[in-house]
């Protein structure tokens, strides 16, 4: 749907966006990541023909933004960061002159009118002014102008930004739902919103591509082995967890066992393996038979905030952050 | 160009909807009317000396009220113009909305002539406050109307001219109040180009009072359609709506 090759943007003294390749398939949602500044909006305003590219060739839904620059954006829509609401219009006025310029007439705009509204559910605000609206909806009316004329791509920039914690769950459902018909690329810097909602993501760092790909990959590639978690208990109350940690180290494929934790007779150890060894079902026989309880074993799978630092090349916060994550 | 239509209509309804059409309206009302009240004051008066003089020059409507008053009016449109102008892309800028325009399947070029369209019907409202007066001469008068229609279509083509270059300079600023004392200026200029003429008449000088607004009034306030300056404003209309795709092209390359 989104076919992105070597699109660079150059400004006179810096590069925005270097060369940046990737490719969406229809029907995705794919969560463009990167700190502030990394050339998320800059590509985004390429992709929606805002801004043509210094170099490089982008198509959306097969059209060209430079060549095709109508066709392409007959078949977008675009919530930049703040939404582009006019503060002097009705909200369903709004949407209205939204949906002609978009080549909406008659009975169908009538139509799409009435199920944005519904969708997005900003039908109790239709007759307000836009101005006199709280954020929240200011943003939701901006989401609706951007589907009004049921695009094939949709392309949010922040849609999250400055809501609050229930507005921005509801938003996180709406797009989610609005996936299947539409493709989505929204960007973000908050990461639990691209683990909750995205399938795909796209990491850019200072203009570069760093990395893209699905959710769960990226989390296991930058393991790089495989680890696991186990928590320990005693049958007695208490646990020596040199001695567990001894006997972890003799099934086969382990290759580090490290205490975590340790509190009321309860041990907490990360064991990591070889990559592509599968220890788990050993690890818990040898527990077993060791005659501890095995209270929970599962893989440590990193969170996206750790990936996305350590491939951003912040290595210190990612310790951090991996040192957060472990416990529980 | 039916998108350039769409724009037109919001942005009449965003002069409309706000306080700005209607304190235009108002005073730009006021003014006219005190001019119109001041050139009827003076045409009684002279009648009156006229007739106890015993001469009989000719008094006419025409020459002496409606001539001398769109004059006027077109000089007073300098003042107004700027007003008009000012928001229309400035404002687009400063919230952002451009984004909007400028990511939806519409041409640069329809955006352009909707937004300049709807200055010209703003200001064609305001001439029709003027008419309300003339109507008075109507009543109790016998002029001739042909030279007033002509007078009024002068009227709106230099309104046109200005208001183009005044939809350029407001694509070159996020500020409203910068563009609209840029446009303020410019419009004053224009005008004053012309009093060179009255010192000097080397090339330059004509060049210069050629280029001034003013001077391509006068036939049009005769009642007499001179092609030349239908030509001349047309042309600044041209250049200005040109200039206006080009800068907001160029915004496009810079940002």
């Amino acid at each position: 749907m989104i076919n992105v090759k070597e699109l660079t943007k150059r400004y006179a003294r810096t590069t925005a966006v270097d060369h940046i390749s990737f490719e969406v398939g229809k029907g995705q949602i794919v969560g463009f990541l990167g700190p502030n500044g990394a050339g998320k909006t800059t590509t985004m305003r390429m992709l929606t023909c805002f801004l043509p590219p210094s170099s490089g060739s982008a198509t959306v839904a097969g059209f060209d933004v430079l060549e095709q620059p109508l066709e392409a954006k007959r078949r977008i829509g675009y919530l930049p960061e703040t939404p582009p609401l006019y503060p002097e219009m009705e909200a369903s006025e709004y949407l209205r002159f939204v949906g002609k310029l978009k080549g909406l007439s008659g009975e169908e705009l009538d139509k799409r009118i009435d199920y944005v509204c519904d969708r997005c559910a900003i039908a109790d605000v239709r007759k307000k002014l836009l101005g006199k609206l709280s954020k929240g909806y200011r943003q939701r009316v901006g989401l609706a102008q951007a589907i009004i004329h049921n695009p094939d791509v949709l392309i949010l920039d922040e849609p999250t930004a400055g809501l609050d914690p229930k507005q921005i769950n509801e938003t996180r459902d709406l797009i989610k739902n609005l996936a299947g018909s539409h493709t989505i690329i929204l960007s973000t810097h908050i990461l639990p919103e691209v683990e909750q909602t995205c399938e795909q993501v796209i990491i850019i760092n200072k203009g570069k591509l760093v990395a893209t790909d699905s959710v769960r990959n990226l989390q296991a590639r930058a393991r790089g082995a495989e680890s696991v978690i186990l928590e320990i208990a005693g049958r007695n109350g208490t646990v020596e967890p040199t001695l567990v940690q001894q006997r972890l180290v003799k099934v086969s494929g382990v290759s580090n066992v490290s205490l975590k934790n340790q509190q009321d007779g309860r041990a907490i150890f990360e064991v990591e393996s070889q990559k592509g060894q599968l220890v788990r079902g050993d690890l818990a026989r040898a527990v077993v038979e060791s005659g501890w309880d095995l209270n929970e074993l599962r893989p440590a799978s990193m969170s996206l905030e750790e990936v996305f630092l350590q491939l951003t090349g912040n290595e210190t916060l990612a310790e951090k952050a991996a040192a957060k994550g472990a416990q529980p | 160009m039916r998108n350039a239509w769409v724009i037109c209509r919001k942005e009449l309804a965003s002069y409309f909807v706000s306080p700005v059409a209607y304190i235009l309206l108002i005073m730009f009302g006021l003014i006219f009317g005190f001019f119109f009240w001041n050139a009827l004051g003076y045409f009684v008066n002279e009648g009156i000396e006229m007739q106890l003089r015993g001469s009989s020059f000719p008094m006419n409507l025409n020459e002496q009220i409606i001539r001398p008053l769109l004059q006027n009016v077109s000089v007073v449109g300098l003042f107004f113009i700027p007003m008009i102008t000012m928001r229309l892309f400035a404002e687009e800028k400063r919230t952002g909305t451009i984004e909007l325009l400028a990511t939806s399947p519409v041409r640069d070029l329809e955006v352009i002539v909707g937004k300049w369209l709807a200055a010209v019907i703003l200001y064609s409202c305001l001439l029709l406050f003027t008419a309300v007066n003339f109507a008075f001469l109507f009543k109790y008068g016998n002029p001739d109307w042909k030279p007033l229609l002509v007078g009024y279509l002068g009227l709106l083509l230099q309104a046109g001219a200005l208001l183009a270059i005044g939809t350029f300079i407001s694509t070159l600023t996020k500020n409203q109040i910068i563009a609209g004392a840029v446009t303020f200026g410019v419009c004053l200029l224009l005008w004053v180009l012309e009093w060179v003429s009255g010192y000097e008449s080397s090339t330059w000088a004509r060049v210069l009072a050629y280029l001034s607004v003013i001077t391509h009034f006068e036939s049009f306030g005769r009642g007499v359609v001179d092609s030349k300056d239908a030509i001349f404003y047309a042309t600044v209309i041209f250049l200005g709506l040109f200039f206006t795709a080009r800068s907001l092209e160029s915004l496009r390359w810079r940002s």
